[in-house]
């Protein structure tokens, strides 16, 4: 690099007094606070004593309890059905709105994408549940789930589909369905809009040499359409897949204490504040980070994502 | 031939309906039923067919409804206002000045913007407790920096860069300093791009849940997702849904109406940051 001239190095130096403010206020709440995480997660902390909390090793993940016979159990999160039926319950969830989510999120995109009279007005309302918070979101699905008075159950009988009332949010087997039905209304028109986006970079032409190939809709989408959105298309993916593994407002409101629902996010708050296991929550939420860290930096690799902008 | 184009358009303004039908038929619900009271309630209905503003006004008369909206209103606010102080210095440097670490910088500030707020909530519940801002507003103000600063620093960056650099030449042969720089030649500029940020960064505010939940702890310090959350009756088959409806109805209106009139910027804002709202 050549030497900087007197008026870069002052540059430089403003750049940093510029980004002193920010940077000092994301120290103070994310990084102190994540490494304080980490720590709780390997002392003994409790609610009202986290000031005096002493170092226990990796007790809160793993620990064997002899009984002093010869017999004994392993404790800790590691070893925590609880634990890992949120893990699962997390991974399922995501899973299944995210893949839904995309699949509706694509034929919106698809159809918005078409020219029709009054397109601003349906893009408008499209974008309705996106606008809606999420705890007012599962409320007012709560109240159209409700098992005697909802009229999701009222629609369905007056059709046939069911002879009786479900309890939606109540009932064990319906009670993860309905937590993915809220969020995959509520975050699709997100989806939609962030494959519209990429739809819209595909020129005119492209479409137009096809159709006078005699190209046919199926296969114009999965040759043309497909090929050039799904750059767009896996960054929205990615997005939602790290947003969902960290759900908490939905099932807290829709399913409160229900372990068919209970994430990974639940599950750690219950334990800091719920159940006074300050230390056990910390670590919950460590590994919850560690998960979430490995897939982000997973996804920065995959797609060699140009931060420093010198390509441009 | 004709026939066929005939039942393609059908099924396309057949699709169309449903697709508006779903998005907006919660939203409808919500209003009707916020518009009934007492047994009408309990009678599933799909049309309006009574206009009673009980449940409004008893919002507003019976608790600290009221007070909790502005409680919202001022941390959505002020978080908005701070996150833009802060960030407009710190993107025109990440954007504009070549210096080592921008890279590593820009990475950091992104992963931030993707940190699961349950991460950090006991090490946050433990600093709050410290500066002594438990159950205050500005415990939320400090605290949703998490979200809206990172977020904002990294629209307005990818913003920034995009405009040529003969603007700013001038200013920099003329001796300008930096500071000068950002308000004089790049402030204007900048408007579309802040309004797009501070939109959604006040809807992530206004809807934000999991920390409001834990730093306050009395009702009248709470902000409206938690007290619609905590709306309760006296048991389960005494849940005012009429009340609880009404006031989803209030909180969301603006909302609703801010993405409406703002629709194309909004737009824009999430797809240049790909980050949820």
């Amino acid at each position: 690099m050549a030497p900087q001239s007197g008026l870069a190095r002052q540059r430089t130096r403003s750049a940093w007094v510029f980004l002193a403010p920010m940077l000092f206020v994301l120290a103070a709440v994310a990084l102190y606070p994540l490494l304080r995480t980490i720590w709780f997660g390997f002392t003994d902390a409790s609610l009202t004593s986290f000031g005096s909390a002493r170092f226990v090793g990796i007790r809160n993940y793993l620990e064997w309890l002899d009984y002093g016979d010869g017999n004994g159990e392993w404790l800790g999160l590691l070893v925590d059905g609880r634990w890992w039926s949120a893990v699962w319950n997390t991974v399922r969830f995501t899973l299944v709105s995210v893949t839904l989510e995309t699949i509706f999120g694509m034929v919106i995109a698809l159809v918005l994408n078409q020219k029709f009279p009054g397109r601003a007005v349906v893009r408008a309302a499209v974008l309705i549940p996106w606008a809606i918070p999420t705890v007012v979101s599962a409320k007012m699905w709560g109240w159209m789930l409700h098992d005697q008075f909802g009229i999701i159950n009222d629609m369905l009988m007056r059709v046939g589909i069911l002879s009786a009332p479900v309890a939606w949010t109540a009932s064990p087997d319906t009670a993860m369905a309905a937590v993915m039905m809220v969020d995959i209304w509520k975050t699709t028109p997100f989806m939609a809009l962030l494959i519209l986006a990429g739809l819209q970079m595909i020129p005119d032409d492209i479409y137009e040499a096809a159709r006078l190939d005699g190209v046919g809709p199926v296969r114009t989408f999965r040759r043309i359409t497909l090929p050039l959105v799904l750059p767009a298309m896996l960054v929205a993916v990615v997005f939602r897949a790290l947003d969902a593994l960290r759900i908490f407002d939905i099932v807290y409101v829709l399913t409160p204490n229900s372990p068919e629902t209970r994430t990974m996010s639940v599950f750690a708050r219950e334990n800091l504040f719920d159940y006074d296991k300050f230390a056990y929550g910390s670590a919950a939420s460590t590994l919850l980070f560690l998960i979430i860290a490995m897939i982000t930096i997973g996804f920065i690799y995959a797609t060699r994502m140009d931060l420093s902008g010198t390509r441009e | 031939m004709k026939v066929q184009s005939y039942l393609r358009k059908a099924a396309f303004y057949l699709l169309l309906g449903v697709i508006v039908l779903q998005a907006v038929f919660p939203f409808y619900y919500a209003i009707l039923t916020s518009l009934e009271s007492g047994q009408a309630i309990f009678d599933v209905n799909y049309l309006p067919h009574v206009f009673d503003l009980s449940n409004y006004k008893s919002a507003f008369t019976n608790g600290v409804f009221g007070h909790q909206i502005l409680n919202s209103i001022f941390v959505a606010t002020v978080v908005v206002v701070l996150s833009m102080l802060l960030a407009v210095t710190a993107s025109y440097s990440l954007a504009r000045i070549p210096f080592k670490g921008r890279a590593l910088l820009l990475l950091t500030v992104l992963s931030v913007s993707m940190f699961p707020q349950i991460a950090v909530l006991s090490g946050l519940f433990e600093v709050i407790r410290m500066m002594g801002l438990f159950n205050s507003l500005w415990s939320l103000i400090f605290s949703y920096m998490i979200f809206t600063l990172p977020f904002t620093v990294w629209v307005l960056t990818t913003f920034m860069r995009k405009l040529p650099s003969e603007i700013e030449e001038a200013a920099i042969m003329d001796g300008a300093p930096p500071l000068v720089i950002v308000r004089r030649v790049f402030l204007p500029l900048l408007w579309p791009a802040m309004v797009t940020t501070g939109l959604l960064a006040f809807i992530h505010a206004w809807n934000e849940f999991l920390f409001a939940l834990t730093f306050l702890s009395t009702d009248s310090q709470r902000t409206v997702p938690v007290a619609i959350a905590l709306i309760s009756g006296r048991s389960e088959f005494e849940i005012p849904w009429g009340n609880i409806m009404a006031a989803s109805v209030i909180v969301t209106l603006p909302l609703v109406a801010l993405v409406l009139i703002f629709q194309r910027k909004i737009v824009s804002g999430l797809t240049a940051g790909a980050v949820k709202g």
